[in-house]
């Protein structure tokens, strides 16, 4: 019951408790295993790091640098091209590339604070209200949290179709929309972080249930709302399926699967469309946002991704 | 995942439910269904509906032979999908994916989380945010970087095979293209699944490996006797998500096709062969034949898997 009440707390006071913990610990460590330990660490660090390192160096570097270059794979060349490849991002076929970046913005906002938001009404309802076919629903979101949903891409394609509504941004925002695991996971964390006690005593005030919802149980639900904000976020930021069946125009692509365009004219075409040193760079200023959002919200997700996970 | 199981519902209803149904409680029975209305009409429209007309696609066919009617063929399209040797062989691929990668990820993912969870200095911090960025990095920018590196052209591999007088291997070759997509969703999901253990090992209560240190219990016992049985919901959950990804193997293959043409085909995976046959043969029927067989096989795949491991997940 207090599951995920745990969680929280025990993300928030983190901090005090890991230095307590450590201390406690160090007693029984012995010097040679805390050696082998970061050595270990160190080893995975440099190999999650090292694509990445490749990325920031080969962004400097011109196109023909990037095959022929005084650095080597690994090292920056005498050439320093980085500032001359993002101008060229803002003039190669008119600066699409920040079409394409503009459009992964709302695909994401959209698809992410929207499906968020339904989550956590219906992740409240399931846990806060008693009414006749609650169980039968909840069963079916659970086996929904099971079906593949790139399975959805191509019966979703030929519907949209029909409706007219290919080649639209709303083919990628509507069903991004659907998140079943957001669902599930507010609903889980709901169930403790909000006491009935509290809705009932605001209800014998007086209160009226949509009230209720925005001034008791909203608050509480904050980190579960930060949580699926964060997931399902990422999940419409890196979508490539969807976007890539029911897109067409150059003009509205995310710039994953724009990237990924640009990655196989490079590959077929000759000299004049090889722009590799624009994926690189297009690649490296892609990822920035999502790696400064990470950073920065650090407090929020390291607690809250394992939420629905801890019994 | 059936917490209609879960303890908290089986607490006695609190004072109001005993009353019985009140007028009260129809109409808040009602606010229950306003706040789902929202999420319901999403679920229905782009999940129920596409998943029926799946279906429905799927037992008909339509094309030169039907003279471009769309004609009512039963079961027809599954009798062909499940004798179908790229089908077929595509589902055994993404098994054999599945067999090798998971576990690879999974026992990762575990052993970085538990040396972490011993440590609490800069190092041990610094490394857990490391590992866990490229989470934040796109499947197709992760395999496009990977592709690079990978790559005779543009790749260190040269460099550093021909320090010790090697010749690289062609890591994009038919013999090898398997391995390398092994690393790249390797690389892209374990600080994910790392985050998710860490987290389950923060909550245990410390003083638990004090009663085990005082019976004489090691570091290796403790972490392999206490710690891992402890965090085996956590460890189930991941390995639902590791087996529903996998199986939907589609991105990480379709990017690197373009580098990498004669080791892949458009058959590799079975979502790769159902977009070809939607998008480059227009055979919407099959292609959702293919999607729906895919999608009974992955429900019935993670479903066993549960119901399996029904005991350490504490689910019933």
């Amino acid at each position: 019951m207090t599951t995920a009440t745990t969680t929280q707390t025990s993300s928030r006071g983190a901090d005090r408790r890991a230095s307590r913990r450590a201390g406690r610990r160090a007693g029984g460590q012995h010097g040679p295993r805390r050696i082998g330990s970061h050595l270990f660490l160190l080893l995975a660090a440099v190999y999650f790091i090292v694509p990445l390192w490749w990325l920031v160096v080969g962004s400097t570097k011109t196109n023909s640098g990037l095959f022929v270059g005084s650095g080597g794979a690994l090292w920056f060349n005498d050439e320093f091209a980085l500032w001359d490849n993002v101008k060229e991002l803002f003039t190669y076929q008119g600066g699409i590339y920040w079409t394409w970046m503009r459009n992964s913005f709302v695909y994401a906002l959209a698809g992410g604070v929207g499906s968020t938001v339904l989550a956590v009404l219906a992740g409240y309802a399931l846990a806060k209200y008693r009414f006749r076919g609650r169980n039968l629903y909840f069963s079916l979101l659970l086996g929904s949290v099971m079906v593949p949903l790139t399975a959805l891409t191509i019966p979703t394609f030929v519907l949209l179709s029909q409706l007219g509504m290919i080649n639209t941004m709303w083919a990628v925002v509507l069903p991004s929309l659907l998140s079943p695991i957001g669902v599930y996971l507010v609903r889980v964390y709901a169930v403790d972080a909000i006491p009935d006690e509290m809705l009932d005593a605001g209800r014998v005030d007086g209160a009226g249930e949509l009230r209720l919802f925005s001034r008791v149980a909203l608050p509480l639900l904050r980190p579960a709302f930060v949580t699926v904000l964060l997931l399902t976020t990422v999940a419409t930021w890196n979508n490539f399926f969807l976007p890539l069946a029911v897109l067409r125009d150059p003009q509205l692509l995310p710039v994953t699967v724009g990237l990924n365009q640009w990655q196989g004219l490079s590959n077929a075409g000759a000299g004049g469309e090889q722009v590799w040193n624009l994926i690189t760079t297009g690649a490296l200023v892609s990822i920035l946002p999502l790696i400064v959002a990470f950073l920065g919200l650090q407090k929020y997700w390291q607690g809250g991704l394992s939420l629905g996970s801890i019994k | 995942m059936t917490s209609a199981d879960r303890p908290t519902d089986r607490r006695p209803a609190g004072p109001g439910e005993q009353r019985g149904p009140s007028l009260l409680d129809t109409k808040r029975q009602w606010w229950g269904w306003l706040f789902l209305a929202p999420f319901t009409v999403v679920f229905v429209l782009f999940l129920l509906v596409p998943l029926a007309y799946a279906f429905w696609l799927s037992l008909h066919t339509k094309g030169i032979a039907t003279g471009g009617e769309s004609i009512f063929t039963g079961f027809a399209n599954y009798a062909r999908v499940f004798t179908d040797t790229d089908f077929l062989s595509g589902m055994a691929r993404v098994g054999k994916f599945v067999l090798v990668m998971v576990p690879i990820q999974i026992g990762l993912a575990v052993t970085i989380a538990l040396v972490l969870d011993t440590l609490a200095t800069r190092l041990s911090r610094a490394s857990r945010l490391l590992v866990f960025v490229p989470y934040a990095i796109p499947a197709v920018i992760g395999a496009l970087m990977w592709g690079f590196l990978y790559s005779p052209r543009f790749g260190p591999a040269t460099d550093v095979f021909g320090l010790v007088g090697l010749d690289a291997p062609d890591f994009l070759s038919r013999d090898l293209i398997f391995g390398s997509l092994v690393n790249i969703v390797t690389w892209q999901w374990v600080g994910y699944y790392m985050i998710i253990v860490y987290a389950a090992l923060r909550a245990i209560d410390p003083t638990v490996y004090e009663a085990a240190r005082l019976d004489g219990a090691g570091n290796w016992a403790i972490a392999l006797r206490i710690k891992v049985p402890m965090i085996a919901s956590s460890m189930v959950m991941i390995v639902v998500f590791a087996l529903i990804g996998t199986l939907q193997f589609f991105t990480e293959p379709t990017v690197l096709r373009s580098v990498a043409q004669g080791a892949i085909p458009t058959t590799y995976t079975p979502n790769m062969y159902a977009y070809s046959m939607a998008f480059s043969y227009s055979q919407f029927n099959y292609a959702s034949t293919i999607a729906f067989a895919l999608g009974i096989l992955v429900f019935i795949g993670s479903y066993l898997f549960l119901y399996a491991t029904r005991k350490q997940s504490g689910l019933k």
